[in-house]
């Protein structure tokens, strides 16, 4: 069983090797065979993993692969630690990882299309692709199998470097090296939290090891550090901020969530991979993985909660007034790692990890339907020039319907378990912020299916808009991109009826999830839980359904029935319009404040420093010393004879003075 | 009696109207010539004053040897002399300042 582990992931970057370093060789057909052989390798294993863990009884595994070093008795180590939330997470990674790879086959054909004649960088592009998605599923692996600190360092790392290489992956767009800069930087500012962190477990708990970590949770939690003098700071509470602050970061919670809309400069499918699977989930499986810590930290755990509510509220809002279809998504995105986020910060750890699980299907579905319809479209992503595109993309029209209906909530499909067992948790919690919170969550679900169906009547629906060229030669995509949607659609619709029971009310996370009595808001949801159907039931007695039909009606009567309240509601809310279309101006405020800044900072330091001090001073300073020396000193060569043979004697008569006086 | 002293300063007053000699002499690169040759002569007198009133002979041998030097260097610095005219036409002193920094 212990090298059926290591195989897992070194399946994906077997497959990754193979198309990245022999790519020419092998040809287009060849890289993407190894790339899906590999990733589904991993899959198939992780499934058979899951089943022995979850059906079989196999009990947790911990245990070290290889020993990296040993340092002052820390020991840096490369582990698998193996539970119920491992399996679902590798089961899910490598699932939607491996449909996104059976569907690039269809969206990377002409690919070469994108790239100037005789680039160097667009030469083997396909192959590069496929290795690059492959590589980024390994890395998510090695981050949810990680026992330690330090491979979990490493599998943030390199998912960060992974997605700077996809979301740059068309390098001759500025657009897109602008993205991957400010993705690469954004992410930066989070693992610098990430790493303090990490660090201050190792200072506090002397290991890298969780099990070790974990076990002296109790005794972290009583210590406390002075940060800044005179204030006294629960070490636990600062560790948990810490790490949470680089969860900000690789899960894209505000401030911090600046770079995942930008991310869509990306190929399409790596935007389903970025955004359901491999790097924003890092976060929140990571404060999951992190619960017997977080339970000893009430503030941290508040803190968590209002950063979510602040994201699951704000960003859902800007999905409204976005006109390009893979923004909508990618705002929906926030929106719902907001309410993933949420759910860690009212402990229900198991409802957040859920909904990460159910997200990741219907989220991976939206995102290739939307990258279904830019095919059929030829690459054209502005939704304002689509519409009515029903009757000729009949399967990526019901697929996207199910992922839509899964998204906002609808009864029966997985993303009404999910979303309503977080509403729930919200409302039967007591820590410090759940009141806004509620609110908070209760109007995204409003706003969610308001901008969701909005994209979907836009796209689907209503008049055609497109140009008569485009017309001409809308079709449905080829098969490698429907399957790969079909195959999405099923989990998107059941899964969350099927797991609800065990995952988020049974004792499915026994062992791997810690909740302390006194937060556990599920457990109080839990009380009313008889069965998926009942919950479904249960369901329409809350204001969460309606306000999800509210919305699907408002986006049908505005985009449908009466299009011209659109444009006439933007006139009348310029105020709150511009606000949302300029983002709430994090963009603008970062440009100014830490693009200005630091743009500043470097011309102050070029000015002082490099200008002033470096060249000024001592390197023309020097030079000019020693000409002004030599000039005063050239006036005593005179070239005259009787001035030198002058200071000779002079010289012999000093000498003789000091002879004569010692 | 002729005293030590006063060849001594015989020799120191000769010394000085040759360091004299160089300062004040500004045209003639001949006289600077002189100048030291006469330097070498109060040198000289020095030795010989020392070696008879300390009966030494080595003050009256090291005389030989500047003599023979002193004439070696009159030939080598004339020589020279001659070769500076023909390029520089000039044997001004004021005018040989080619080394000035």
């Amino acid at each position: 069983m212990e090298s059926l582990y290591l195989y897992i992931p070194l399946a994906s970057l077997f497959g990754a090797i193979i198309a990245g370093f022999f790519g020419g060789t092998i040809g287009r057909k060849g890289a993407h065979t190894a790339t899906i052989l590999g990733v589904g390798t991993s899959f198939v294993l992780s499934l058979y993993v899951l089943y022995q863990h979850v059906f079989a009884g196999v009990e947790t595994f911990n245990g070290t692969v290889y020993t990296w070093m040993v340092s002052e008795g820390i020991i840096f180590e490369v582990g698998f630690l193996i539970d119920h939330l491992t399996v679902m997470m590798m089961a899910v990674v490598t699932g939607v990882s491996l449909a996104v790879h059976v569907y690039t086959i269809g969206y990377m054909a002409d690919d070469e299309h994108n790239w100037p004649k005789d680039s160097l960088a667009g030469k083997n592009s396909y192959q590069r692709f496929f290795s690059y998605i492959s590589l980024f599923t390994f890395s998510m692996l090695m981050l949810v199998m990680s026992n330690n600190f330090m491979q979990l360092f490493f599998g943030w790392e390199a998912v960060g470097l992974v997605s700077y290489l996809l979301i740059g992956f068309w390098s001759v767009r500025p657009t897109a090296i602008y993205a991957n800069l400010k993705a690469f930087l954004v992410n930066r500012v989070g693992d610098f939290g990430f790493i303090l962190g990490i660090s201050a477990v190792v200072l506090y708990a002397g290991s890298l090891d969780y099990v070790e970590v974990f076990a002296k949770a109790e005794n972290i939690s009583q210590q406390s550090m002075s940060i800044f003098s005179g204030h006294e700071w629960n070490v636990m509470t600062v560790i948990c901020i810490l790490l949470f602050i680089g969860a900000m970061g690789k899960s894209a919670q505000v401030p911090l969530h600046v770079w995942l809309p930008d991310s869509m400069e990306g190929p399409t499918p790596i935007s389903a991979l970025i955004h359901a699977a491999t790097m924003v989930t890092a976060g929140i499986f990571m404060v999951a993985r992190m619960s017997p810590l977080y339970e000893y930290s009430e503030a941290a755990l508040s803190f968590v909660l209002v950063i979510g509510a602040i994201t699951a509220l704000s960003m859902g809002l800007i999905g409204i007034v976005q006109n390009d279809i893979k923004r909508v998504v990618a705002y929906s995105t926030l929106s719902q790692l907001g309410y993933m986020t949420v759910a860690l910060g009212v402990s229900a750890y198991s409802a957040a990890v859920f909904h990460l699980m159910t997200h990741a299907f219907f989220k991976a579905l939206l995102f290739l339907a939307a990258g279904s319809v830019i095919i059929a479209m030829h690459h054209e992503q502005d939704m304002r020039k689509m519409g009515g595109l029903k009757k000729y993309m009949p399967i990526t029209y019901w697929t996207s319907l199910l992922g839509s209906l899964a998204l906002i909530g609808f009864p029966g499909t997985s993303g009404f378990f999910s979303k309503d067992v977080i509403i729930e948790a919200v409302h039967h919690s007591e820590i410090f912020g759940h009141k806004f919170a509620y609110i908070a969550v209760l109007s995204g679900v409003f706003i969610t299916a308001f901008y969701s169906f909005r994209m979907f009547f836009l796209v689907f629906h209503g008049e055609e808009r497109m140009d008569e060229h485009t017309r001409k030669h809308l079709h449905e995509t080829p098969r490698v991109v429907t399957g790969p949607l079909i195959a999405l659609a099923i989990p998107s619709v059941l899964i969350g009826g099927l797991t609800i029971g065990s995952m988020v009310f049974g004792d499915y996370f026994a062992g791997a999830i810690v909740v302390h009595e006194a937060h556990d808001a599920l457990a109080k949801v839990g009380e009313h839980f008889h069965g998926a159907w009942s919950f479904v039931e249960h369901g329409f007695a809350g204001p969460a359904l309606y306000l999800a039909a509210l919305g699907v009606f408002t986006a049908w009567f505005i985009y449908i029935k009466n299009p011209s309240i659109a444009e006439h509601t933007r006139k009348r809310f310029a105020l709150i319009y511009n606000i949302l279309d300029h983002k709430y101006g994090f963009d603008e405020f970062n440009e100014w404040a830490f693009g200005g800044g630091s743009r500043g900072l470097g011309n102050r330091l070029w000015q002082i420093g490099d200008v002033v001090l470096i060249d000024g001073l001592l390197v023309n300073g020097s030079a000019k010393l020693v000409g002004w020396f030599s000039s005063v000193v050239r006036h005593v060569q005179t070239g005259l004879l009787y001035h030198y043979a002058f200071a000779m004697i002079i010289g012999v008569l000093m000498l003789l003075t000091l002879f004569v006086i010692i | 009696m002729i005293t030590l002293s006063s060849y001594l300063t015989l020799g120191a007053i000769l010394f000085s109207i040759s360091i004299a000699g160089i300062f004040l002499n500004r045209k003639n690169v001949v006289v600077l010539l002189m100048c030291i040759e006469l330097m070498l002569l109060s040198a000289n007198i020095n030795f010989v004053a020392f070696s008879y009133f300390l009966n030494d002979i080595a003050g009256q041998v090291f005389v030989f040897f500047i003599l023979t030097v002193a004439a070696a260097e009159a030939a080598i610095g004339l020589a020279i002399l001659v070769t500076l005219f023909r390029n520089r036409h000039t044997i001004d002193v004021e005018q040989l300042d080619a080394m000035k920094g």
